[in-house]
C-alpha cells in the first residue's frame, strides 16, 4: 500500500515540477534558475508543514507516503538543482551559481520552518 | 552523429525554454511528456523509497540515505545530459522520462532540508551543519564527475572508431 500511494504521490509531483518550472521561466529571462528554485522552496514548505502536522499527532504513514515521500519528493529535485549550478559555474556566472545554491539552502529551510509553525499553530 | 538539439547554453535538464524544441514540446504532445515525466517520478521515488529503507535512520543521526540518493542522482544527471546534448541523437521524450522523471523524482530537495531541520531539532546542529554542506559540496562533485567521465569516455569511444 505504501508503495502504491509513494508511486501516485510521485506521479503527480514530478509533472507538477514541469509545469510549474515552464510557468516560472516564461515569465522572466535572467539565468538565475528560478523555476527550480520555486519548486524546490514549495516543496520544502508542503513537508515542513507535513512535519508540523505529525509532531501535533495529526498526520499518519499513508499521508506521509503520499504527500512526504511521494508528492514533495518528486515535485523537488536536487539533480536538476545540481545541474544547474554546475553549468552556471560552466558559463562563468559564478556569483549566480553561489547566488542560488545560497538562496536554494536559505530558502528551503525557511519555507519549511514556516510551514512546519504555521501547521503547529492551526492544528493546535 | 547527428547533431542533438539541445545548444550548450542548457541549464535547466527538466526542461529549458531557451531551446526550441523543449519550448515546443509540451503543445506538441502534452500527454506523451507529462505522462513519461509522471512514470519516471513514480520510479525514481520508488527507488528513493527503497534505498531509505534499506539505510534507516533514527532523528538525530546522519541521513546517510538521503545523502546517498541526491549525490548519485547527481552524478548520473551528469552523465545523462553529456549522452543526450553532445553523444546521443536521443528521442525527444527521454530527457522527461529520465532527466524530468527519473532523476528528478530519485532526488529529493525537500527531505534535504527537513532531515537537517530534524537533526538540528533533536540538538545536533553541526550534524546538520555538516549534512547540508557535504550533500551540496558533493552533489556539485557528482554532477562535475558525472559528466567529465561521460565524456571521456564518449571521446575515446569516437577516437577509437575514427582509427578504425
Amino acid at each position: 500500500m505504501t508503495v502504491l500511494l509513494v508511486a501516485v504521490g510521485a506521479a503527480v509531483g514530478a509533472p507538477l515540477r514541469y509545469l510549474v518550472d515552464r510557468a516560472v521561466q516564461s515569465r522572466h529571462d535572467s539565468l538565475f534558475p528560478w523555476g527550480t528554485f520555486c519548486a524546490n522552496t514549495t516543496g520544502s514548505f508542503i513537508l515542513g508543514a507535513l512535519a508540523g502536522a505529525a509532531l501535533a499527532g495529526a498526520s499518519s504513514d499513508p499521508v506521509t507516503a503520499l504527500l512526504g515521500t511521494g508528492l514533495c519528493g518528486a515535485l523537488t529535485t536536487y539533480s536538476t538543482f545540481g545541474y544547474e549550478t554546475v553549468r552556471l559555474i560552466g558559463e562563468r556566472a559564478r556569483l549566480i551559481a553561489v547566488l542560488n545554491a545560497a538562496a536554494s539552502v536559505a530558502g528551503g529551510l525557511g519555507a519549511a520552518l514556516v510551514g512546519h509553525t504555521l501547521a503547529q499553530a492551526v492544528i493546535a | 552523429m547527428t547533431q542533438p538539439d539541445a545548444p550548450a547554453s542548457v541549464i535547466d535538464p527538466d526542461v529549458d525554454l531557451r531551446v526550441r524544441s523543449q519550448r515546443r514540446e509540451l503543445r506538441r504532445a502534452p500527454w506523451a511528456v507529462l505522462g513519461v515525466i509522471g512514470l519516471g517520478g513514480a520510479a525514481g521515488a520508488l527507488a528513493r523509497h527503497g534505498v531509505d529503507a534499506a539505510l534507516p535512520h533514527r532523528a538525530g543521526e546522519f541521513p546517510w540515505s538521503t545523502l546517498a540518493v541526491n549525490v548519485t542522482g547527481c552524478l548520473l544527471i551528469g552523465a545523462l545530459m553529456v549522452l543526450i546534448t553532445e553523444v546521443w541523437a536521443a528521442h525527444r521524450l527521454l530527457r522527461p522520462f529520465l532527466g524530468t522523471g527519473v532523476l528528478g523524482g530519485f532526488t529529493t530537495f525537500s527531505t534535504y532540508i527537513v532531515d537537517a531541520q530534524h537533526l538540528a531539532a533533536a540538538g545536533a546542529a553541526r550534524t546538520a551543519l555538516v549534512y547540508l554542506f557535504a550533500t551540496l559540496i558533493g552533489a556539485l562533485f557528482a554532477v562535475w564527475a558525472g559528466a567529465a567521465a561521460t565524456r571521456a569516455l564518449a571521446v575515446g569511444r569516437a577516437a577509437k572508431e575514427e582509427r578504425r
